[in-house]
């Protein structure tokens, strides 16, 4: 008997729209890193080399989402395949986004080029640091179609948030003791920001990571931050 | 739960053809007014299955039922049921459009006759009314006395529609409706059972299963004579629980 592989075209074209949302995860993901170290460094040519960067990453986010729709008309896919282009779609919009703030780190660094910083930067590395490992886990998740490794995400998200916080008290108190160190705090907080918000990206993609694998609908708020939730009495 | 809401309840069924086991012990119901799509691969027992709900399965030689069926609380299968009176409650439309080779007037007057209804003006209303709830009212009421088997295949399935609820069957049954039709005429039919449900519960076979989606509220999965999952279709084609049910929507097994 001859064994027909039914799916032989289907599955390869869904594997070629996953390697494109991998690309793009890498983009996005090394776009904020080489921007954070842009900024420590305080170097402009690699900065600029990200802002150029940005139409490769847009065109590659066009091409995930036509190539998605294709195969949606093509295969009218349902059950797990639908659930994987669904979620490629929405999770191509979050990286796209995650390269977005690399962007605007590197802008901030554009701003800094040739300036002495406030102050040596830690967290903030730190924070790339992590989101970094995020996406990583995140679409490592999405490569094994492991929803456990996918929840290990929401853990280093909260680190993100707690990190934010520590960089926004610390340039406060920074900027109390010095007025004229507000232009600068006010820069690096907003890239605190835009780190925290890439984490939440991230997040997301772990959530529909998670979806994509199980089916059903995961939410990080109900797997980090334990103890902000403990002792809370209604 | 009330008998209203259960039009059809299907307890421990078992079907054998002989020595062949087609279905084996299922059990479900099904809701009034809804409509309910049957998948799997072909010879799973989905078609069987539908066959048991208006006794067809008596014609074939060697064919034994065991467990029950109940179609508004009475067991179909008892003893002393009157066949004939449960086939005109339970109406059924085949894979191929099958029109007496009669008039168009005669193919939807031809049950209500046999069951009785008597009088040119009560047979003109219930054409009328059929031919209606069938969509094909505008397109033939010009040439009811010409032969129905003179339409294109989706008039003649809109036809045989119309004959099977001539009769108002509580319950349609439809085996593969559409799958000798082309787009338009399928999407006629499809849009046909979105309005059917609200007067029928509906109960169709269908390999298609884009048009199962698009149809029913709730699908059944079957495989291999055994009811392996039913709920509702979103569920269905989006996250079913059971890994056989996402294997063959996905078509990774044949």
């Amino acid at each position: 008997m001859i064994a027909i592989n039914t799916r032989k075209q289907q599955d390869s074209d869904l594997t070629e729209i996953k390697r494109m949302l991998f690309r793009l995860g890498k983009i996005g993901g090394n776009a904020v890193i080489r921007a954070v170290w842009a900024l420590e460094k305080g170097d402009g040519a690699a900065a600029r080399s990200i802002i150029e960067g940005d139409d490769a990453l847009d065109e590659l986010t066009r091409r995930i989402d036509a190539d998605c729709m294709s195969f949606g008309a093509r295969y009218q896919p349902l059950g797990r395949d639908l659930r994987a282009v669904t979620s490629i779609m929405h999770m191509a919009v979050d990286l796209e986004r995650v390269g977005d703030y690399g962007v605007n780190i590197a802008r901030a660094a554009l701003k800094m080029e040739g300036r002495v910083l406030i102050k040596p930067l830690i967290d903030i590395p730190r924070m790339a640091a992590i989101l970094s490992e995020m996406l990583d886990k995140a679409l490592t998740a999405f490569d094994a179609g492991d929803a456990e490794t996918a929840k290990t995400v929401f853990v280093m998200d909260a680190q993100v948030d707690e990190l934010e916080k520590q960089v926004v008290r610390e340039l406060f108190t920074m900027v109390m003791e010095r007025v004229d160190r507000l232009e600068q705090a006010f820069l690096l907080m907003n890239v605190a920001r835009t780190l925290e918000r890439a984490g939440d990206h991230a997040t997301n993609i772990a959530e529909r990571v998670i979806y994509m694998c199980t089916g059903k609908t995961a939410k990080a708020s109900e797997y980090k931050r334990p103890r902000e939730t403990e002792g809370v009495e209604p | 739960m009330t008998p209203e809401e259960k039009l059809v309840r299907t307890e421990n069924l078992n079907l054998h053809y002989g020595e062949n086991h087609v279905l084996k012990s299922v059990n479900f119901d099904i809701s009034r007014g809804s409509v309910t799509a049957f998948i799997g691969p072909s010879g799973c027992g989905k078609s069987s299955y539908l066959r048991c709900l208006n006794r067809m399965n008596d014609f074939i030689p060697g064919a034994r039922v065991d467990g029950r069926i109940l179609i508004d609380g009475t067991d179909i299968y008892a003893l002393g049921v009157d066949v004939i009176a449960l086939r005109r409650r339970v109406g059924m439309v085949f894979q191929k459009p099958n029109p007496f080779p009669m008039s168009i007037y005669e193919n939807v007057a031809y049950g209500p006759r046999l069951f009785g209804v008597k009088g040119r003006e009560s047979l003109d209303e219930i054409v009328r009314s059929s031919l209606e709830g069938a969509a094909l009212w505008g397109e033939v009421k010009d040439k009811l006395n010409t032969s129905g088997t003179g339409l294109s295949g989706g008039q003649q399935q809109r036809l045989c529609i119309a004959r099977a609820i001539a009769t108002q069957p509580e319950l349609l049954l439809m085996d593969e409706p559409t799958s000798a039709l082309d787009p338009f005429s399928t999407a006629r039919i499809e849009e046909l059972i979105r309005e059917l449900k609200s007067r029928y519960t509906v109960a169709i076979v269908t390999h298609n299963m884009q048009q199962a989606a698009r149809v029913s509220d709730r699908t059944a999965f079957f495989l291999l004579g055994e009811l392996v999952e039913y709920g509702p279709t979103a569920h269905i084609f989006t996250a079913p629980d059971d890994k056989r049910t996402e294997d063959y929507i996905t078509g990774r097994f044949g």
